[in-house]
């Protein structure tokens, strides 16, 4: 599928409250498209509740309902469970596409446990993490998705831990759909996000959303940036079924050497909130380290994918 | 059909009778009963209703507010640490206007870990805008529960109710109830109504972020709901006596109040210990009576006020405390009658954590307010040191003495 075959209804209505070149309201607006009207929306406490735009006004052209900050996974269990009520007596013809709108802090940190208990009940909806790798809601404090040396208003020297790979922890929950993407590439976007609606069970899909004023970079480089965190191998476009995880569109290419791995410098350099790795000097200690991790996992990625060239590549059927 | 069972499977009867279609729950002592009956019911009587077994109690009223939010009739039970738990939703579910009915079983809060019965859990959740019904009896609880559906989809309330019930002295006794068939039950109790869902044909954005500019008339909307409540809650009662059968009261259940002096003032099954207090008052030749505070939230000020200002004396018992004030129930029962009449009101603070209350305390200190012995602060009847009080105390003053705190 290509830009201009996307429908051209708009769910995601203009006038909303998101800053300039914000990655959220870019990620609905893909999103939107891919699932269509047929959708019933819950969000739980992110940017997305403000820049929805306030009472009485939505941007947010399906129902919604805003939600308390834990709470993105089991909200949905409940609307997933009353709609399946509906269905059974009839009052609706078919089942509509439950998604939950969360960001990193509602995703890796408060609402881990209602996500982990609804994927292990195998709960029906999409869940979507729009990752900006910060609180920036409140201002920008630091997450559980926070990268290591990145710089927030609480880990002013940059945050001494790396991030967890929640997106990992879904696969290890063994529901049928987790993937990765990024806005630097919405035709892969689009399509997870069409493949998720047509799935059922607990699907996971994690967006990374560079945020400009969060990670301060100008806010016309929202894509930019996006893109170089794929081509640095900084973000990882993948999604994963039955078993099997496949590397996808900016990813698979440097995998499969069709394009090369941009040094790490290049995405970090370019934000704000890295500046302390380059002035007043260099600090080669951390940025060897955060180059250090992404050779590291490429040439696992690299060595696996050659692996596979060699072996008879069998056919996985979906569980019965 | 009679039957005698337990307060916990009661319930799971209430929920199975209102046709209750998404049950949302996680298990906490001494509620887990109610859930394991309706399970049961689902898997092996054919109630038809989806059941989500919860990872936490913050996700269980998560997921009724997700599905009463679809327009469909919802239900939980929880006690104690779990309605603590889910405290954060408990406002959201009232706030967003969504009728769901919860049961509270009534246990104390830790530490330490404690079981048994006090008032303290749902008293402390009083001013988040739900509605609360406490019960005395297995009958009342029954029927309570029903009628609480029909209060909470009043389209003049729209706010969810919670019906509470003593811990283990109601929880787990057997008592006979009177179960009424659906047919009886399906007449009384209308199928689900909302004011809002959502809905795919009329997109609508709810809860997001409200200005000062329109907030106070969110939570003033509230406000009249409880208001209107209160004649909501009488109606119910009275329609379900004509209708199913039993009565236990509106807002109040009083005994012996017509020629009453001194009134007793107590709620849930401590109140019926205290009807046997005014027996032996009474028999000792004092014009005792009893209010019965069915309905906490809306409090019936105007009931207390008519049954109390006239009195010559007032005894509150809470099973439960303000700290840094006095029980709560005494609190309110001197703001409603406040301006009224000169009656003392007394207040006595008893049977936290499942501590034993008999009739011979509550009528000695009946017999003490009376005689003016009592002072106005709290009164404490049931507290004393016991032998392994000391024990611990001596266990620890070899740690005071190490940390120079003697």
């Amino acid at each position: 599928m290509k830009l201009r075959d996307f429908p051209e209804e708009e769910l995601f209505l203009q006038g909303s409250a998101a800053c300039q070149g914000c990655p959220g309201s870019i990620a609905l607006r893909v999103a939107f498209k891919a699932l269509g009207r047929n959708t019933v929306m819950a969000v739980v406490a992110s940017c997305t509740s403000v820049f929805q735009s306030p009472y009485p006004l939505s941007a947010l052209d399906l129902p919604v309902i805003n939600m308390a900050f834990a709470s993105g996974g089991a909200v949905a269990s409940g609307i997933s469970a009353a709609a399946d009520r509906l269905v059974k007596r009839g009052a609706w013809e078919e089942k509509p596409t439950i998604l939950v709108w969360a960001g990193d802090g509602g995703t890796y940190d408060i609402g881990i446990q209602a996500l982990s208990g609804a994927a292990e009940r195998g709960a029906d909806f999409i869940y979507v993490c729009y990752n900006n790798e910060a609180y920036s809601n409140t201002g920008t404090q630091r997450s559980g998705a926070t990268p290591f040396a990145a710089w927030t208003t609480n880990t002013v020297k940059g945050k001494e831990e790396h991030r967890k790979d929640v997106a990992q922890i879904m696969v290890a929950h063994g529901i049928p759909y987790v993937a990765t993407a990024s806005l630097a590439y919405p035709t892969d976007m689009y399509r997870k996000f069409a493949k998720a609606k047509e799935i059922k069970g607990t699907r996971y899909i994690e967006i990374q959303s560079p945020c400009p004023p969060g990670w301060k970079f100008p806010s016309s480089r929202t894509i930019k940036i996006s893109r170089l965190a794929v081509q640095t191998g900084m973000w990882l476009l993948y999604e994963h079924e039955w078993g099997r995880t496949v590397y996808t569109a900016g990813t698979q290419r440097i995998i499969q050497g069709q394009s090369k791995l941009l040094p790490v410098e290049e995405y970090l350099e370019a934000q704000g909130r890295f500046a302390h790795l380059f002035r007043p000097q260099r600090d080669e200690e951390r940025i060897a380290e955060i180059q250090g991790r992404v050779n590291q996992l490429f040439e696992t990625l690299q060595f696996t994918s050659k692996m596979k060239e060699h072996l008879m590549d069998v056919e996985l059927s979906p569980p019965h | 059909m009679r039957l005698v069972e337990t307060g916990n499977h009661i319930v799971a009867h209430a929920a199975r009778l209102a046709r209750v279609e998404v049950v949302s729950a996680y298990p906490i002592t001494p509620q887990t009963q109610v859930i394991e009956e309706i399970s049961r019911f689902i898997a092996e009587e054919g109630m038809d209703c989806e059941y989500i077994p919860v990872e936490s109690e913050h996700s269980a009223m998560a997921a009724m507010i997700g599905s009463a939010s679809m327009g469909v009739r919802s239900f939980s039970a929880t006690s104690s640490h779990g309605l603590a738990y889910m405290h954060e939703l408990l406002h959201w579910a009232a706030g967003i206007r969504l009728p769901m009915v919860m049961v509270n079983v009534n246990r104390a809060m830790g530490p330490g870990w404690n079981i048994w019965c006090d008032y303290q859990d749902s008293q402390a959740s009083r001013d988040t805008g739900w509605i609360q019904l406490y019960c005395s009896s297995h009958q009342e609880i029954l029927d309570t529960t029903i009628q609480a559906f029909r209060i909470s989809e009043d389209l003049k309330v729209m706010l969810p109710v919670m019906v509470c019930y003593d811990a283990i002295l109601l929880s787990h006794s057997y008592m006979q109830v009177e179960v009424p068939d659906q047919e009886t039950v399906d007449r009384f109790l209308p199928p689900f109504r909302c004011l809002w869902k959502l809905d795919l044909d009329c997109p609508f954005t709810h809860g997001s972020v409200i200005y000062p500019e329109d907030y106070e008339e969110v939570r003033y909307s509230i406000f009249r709901a409880l208001e209107n409540a209160r004649r909501v809650i009488k109606a119910a009662a009275e329609e379900y006596r004509d209708i199913v059968g039993g009565y236990h009261g509106g807002l109040v259940e009083t005994y012996m109040m017509e020629d009453a002096e001194f009134a007793l003032v107590a709620m849930g099954g401590l109140a019926s210990e205290a009807r046997v207090a005014v027996d032996a008052m009474r028999s000792s030749g004092h014009a005792c009576g009893l209010v019965r505070v069915r309905s906490y939230r809306p409090f019936p000020v105007e009931e207390m006020r008519e049954l109390l200002s006239g009195l010559c004396g007032v005894l509150v018992l809470d099973r439960g405390v303000s700290f840094g004030m006095e029980g709560a129930l005494c609190s309110e029962t001197k703001a409603a009658v406040y301006g009224n009449g000169t009656a003392p009101i007394y207040g006595v603070v008893t049977g936290l954590g499942g501590r034993d209350v008999t009739y011979e305390m509550i009528a000695e200190s009946a017999l003490a307010a009376i005689e003016g012995r009592l002072k106005q602060e709290s009164h404490w009847p049931g507290v004393r040191m016991n032998e392994h009080h000391w024990i611990s105390r001596r266990g620890l003053e070899k740690f005071w003495k190490k940390e120079r705190l003697r």
